[in-house]
């Protein structure tokens, strides 16, 4: 067998804890009483809200409309009666505005298949502008809008779509599930953004950790005859990021500040493919999406189908409850997830898992001394130095920091789990990037 | 024998006298003109480099003054002696109408007074704490008390009391509103350095929130503005406010009747 690839520099092995929920089918989340739909879904501007209370809305409706460039538009998945408008905080720990909407119990959207040759005759300019009016964003968890990593700058010639299968968060089984059952979709997704970003080559990275999907993938792609290449990779945390997967694959660095399409790469995760699959083919907006509910205080660990806007708590619910009272409730995956304190937070079009931990996977050490012993340094994937940033930040001394390539730093939580004296580094870094925003404005 | 002893303190005698000479002549030719100004006028500045009026430190801010007629009220911790002394070398007048002002926490919570959300364990540090929820107590406007104002304080007026409250010595405080400037939920705000009561509260939010969440949270009652028309309070969305224009006779009286005693007199 030959090597495995992945990236270069740093990089952590945390368990897997994937068995938890790997068998388990996607099903469908039974519909909430009331929906919370935040208008941020990411960062940048929030989308400008369309309903006022009092305002019915059918399903489907687009209920938020993208406010300046990196900004996408926001959808009802279900009919009702908006209540209010509030603040809500989100997983992230940032307030955004919220709809609020008392759902007509068994109201969904539905549309009909456009068929594959209405989406042939289509021109890219159409497909990116169907993509945006659907509000789509990357499923990875960043929730980046996805129509304007689409539109390629001028000047600029994206070479490879990277499809992006990889899930490297442990106990997440979403994307692995998504690729499993809903392949063809998932592929065909791919090849309508191929068209769209006009890249020459389609590579579909999965880790070494999933191979059903593997299978899967390889089987479609060879029956169906697609010029796609599907690569398997070694199992490494965060393998997932754009820039690592790219490094993975292209053997290609994202420079200091960049993007990938400055190297003419364009990633796209599986679950942002089906969505662009559904836009394009039913007209469906990005409204719900999968996610995995786990963790040891899950009483039934299981994949499912949730529509955004629904309150955690009822997601935990249909998945059987709690079996033990968990210590930290986190969303997203454990490394890079935020725990969150209200669990009427909604689900939001970057949730990919929702996990009750118990104590003993908290791990709450308590803080000693840093010791200098540098395997932070040793595990950052951008080769920053963590310790050095920490105690620069901590003196308040956030320009050299900068010049120290703070801003390269994408929080991927490496530096916190491998250190030794639980320094919270991430925070640390989350803090100096809050003062240096501070200090600009 | 003895003639080069001689020798050598010949030459070196001429060496040093030719080097003195050249340093002379280079001390006249290559001087820099400098207004003596700049020295005295840093000579009156108190020397401890705080920071306070926007520049790198006391010789910069001397500098400033001298060569671009930077105004001459900036240094706080000098006050008005060190301003009338540079006044008198810069042969300018200097309005000092405006009073001094001293930094001070507008809340009176504590671990007591109010609830939280949860459980705080990270950096100890109010912008660390503020990103997320905006810190863990469910008041998102008062005081976080983890010291982001006490480490930035260049004369350490600020410190932490025993009852988790923060405390700014106005005696001590220079007003370079450096603490006003990192406090995230704004709670941080001069006052002029004579007043006497103020509103120990910052929160906006509707008197029957407040009073789920913090026992001496200002409720918006209006007692103190309706009841006490010389008490000079005002409250606007949801919150009273002192106003420090002049002294006004009624405060302490509204201050008793203040439901939730959040008008308090600065200690």
């Amino acid at each position: 067998m030959a090597r495995l690839l992945t990236f270069r520099r740093g990089g952590v092995h945390p368990p897997e804890k994937k068995s938890l929920s790997r068998g388990e089918p996607i099903s469908r989340c039974p519909d909430p009483e009331t929906l919370i739909i935040p208008f941020a879904h990411h960062l940048g501007a929030p989308a400008k809200p369309l309903v006022s209370p009092g305002d019915e809305v059918k399903p489907g409706d687009k209920i938020g409309e993208s406010a300046g460039f990196i900004s996408a538009h926001v959808h009802t998945p279900m009919g009702g009666k908006v209540k209010e408008i509030r603040s809500v905080y989100l997983p992230a720990g940032f307030a955004s505005p919220a709809a609020v909407i008392e759902a007509d119990p068994g109201s969904s959207w539905s549309g009909t298949d456009m068929g594959e040759d209405a989406c042939a005759s289509m021109d890219p300019k159409e497909m990116i502008s169907r993509v945006q009016e659907a509000g789509i964003v990357g499923m990875g968890g960043a929730a980046f809008p996805a129509h304007v990593k689409f539109m390629i700058p001028k000047g600029k010639q994206a070479e490879y779509l990277i499809i992006n299968g990889v899930e490297c968060e442990p106990y997440l089984n979403a994307d692995n599930r998504l690729m499993i059952e809903r392949t063809d979709d998932v592929l065909s997704g791919a090849m309508y953004i191929q068209k769209m970003i006009g890249a020459r080559e389609v590579i579909i990275g999965i880790e070494s950790n999933k191979p059903e999907s593997l299978q899967a993938m390889t089987q479609a792609v060879s029956s169906r005859r697609l010029p796609l290449t599907v690569r398997s990779l070694k199992v490494r945390y965060p393998q997932g990021d754009e820039k690592q997967l790219i490094e993975a694959l292209l053997k290609r660095e994202v420079p200091s500040g960049g993007l990938p399409i400055d190297i003419g790469a364009v990633v796209s995760n599986v679950g942002t493919a089906l969505a662009v699959y559904e836009a394009l083919r039913m007209g469906k907006p990005l409204m719900e999406r999968v996610l995995t509910i786990s963790g040891e205080a899950a009483s039934d660990p299981k994949n499912v189908l949730v529509k955004v806007g629904t309150p955690i708590s009822h997601v935990i619910e249909h998945a059987g409850g709690f079996s033990s009272p968990p210590d930290k409730v986190v969303i997203g995956g454990p490394m890079m997830g935020f725990s969150i304190y209200d669990l009427s937070t909604p689900v939001m079009k970057g949730t990919s898992g929702i996990l009750a931990l118990t104590k003993h996977q908290v791990n709450q050490a308590s803080r000693t001394p840093c010791i200098s012993c540098g395997r932070c340094v040793q595990a950052c994937p951008m080769g920053l130095n963590p310790t050095k940033l920490y105690k620069l930040i901590d003196h308040g001394n956030y320009d050299e920091a900068k010049q120290r390539f703070l801003l390269d730093c994408k929080e991927c939580g490496c530096c916190s789990y491998i250190c030794v004296a639980k320094i919270p580094l991430v925070q640390g870094m989350r803090w100096g990037k809050l003062m240096l925003r501070k200090k600009q404005s | 024998m003895l003639m080069n002893v001689f020798y050598a303190f010949l030459s070196i005698a001429l060496l040093g006298a030719l080097l003195g000479i050249g340093l002379a002549v280079a001390s006249l030719k290559l001087s820099v003109k400098k207004d003596k100004r700049i020295s005295s006028v840093e000579e009156s500045l108190p020397g401890i480099n705080c920071g306070a009026c926007g520049y790198a430190g006391c010789a910069a801010y001397a500098e400033a003054i001298v060569d671009n007629a930077e105004e001459l009220t900036l240094c706080s911790p000098g006050g008005k002696d060190t301003a009338e002394a540079l006044a008198r070398i810069m042969g300018q007048e200097i309005d000092f109408s405006a009073i001094k002002q001293v930094a001070l926490v507008h809340c009176w919570g504590n671990e007591e007074t109010r609830s939280s959300d949860f459980r705080y364990e990270g950096i100890e540090d109010c912008n660390a704490a503020f990103i997320y929820f905006s810190g863990a107590d469910t008041c998102k406007y008062g005081c976080l008390a983890l010291g982001s104002c006490i480490r930035i304080c260049p004369v350490s007026a600020i410190t932490k009391r025993e009852d988790g409250r923060i405390h700014v010595d106005r005696n001590i405080c220079i007003a370079c509103e450096k603490c006003v400037e990192v406090c995230p939920t704004k709670v941080m705000q001069m006052v002029p350095h004579d007043s006497d009561w103020y509103v120990a509260c910052n929160s906006p939010d509707k008197g029957a929130m407040v009073r789920k969440y913090c026992s001496v949270g200002c409720i918006g009652c209006r007692i103190c503005e309706k009841k006490f028309e010389d008490g000079g309070f005002k409250v606007d969305n949801n919150l009273a406010s002192a106003q420090y224009d002049r002294q006004y006779s009624q405060r302490e009286g509204a201050a008793e009747a203040c439901p939730p005693k959040s008008i308090r007199m600065i200690e």
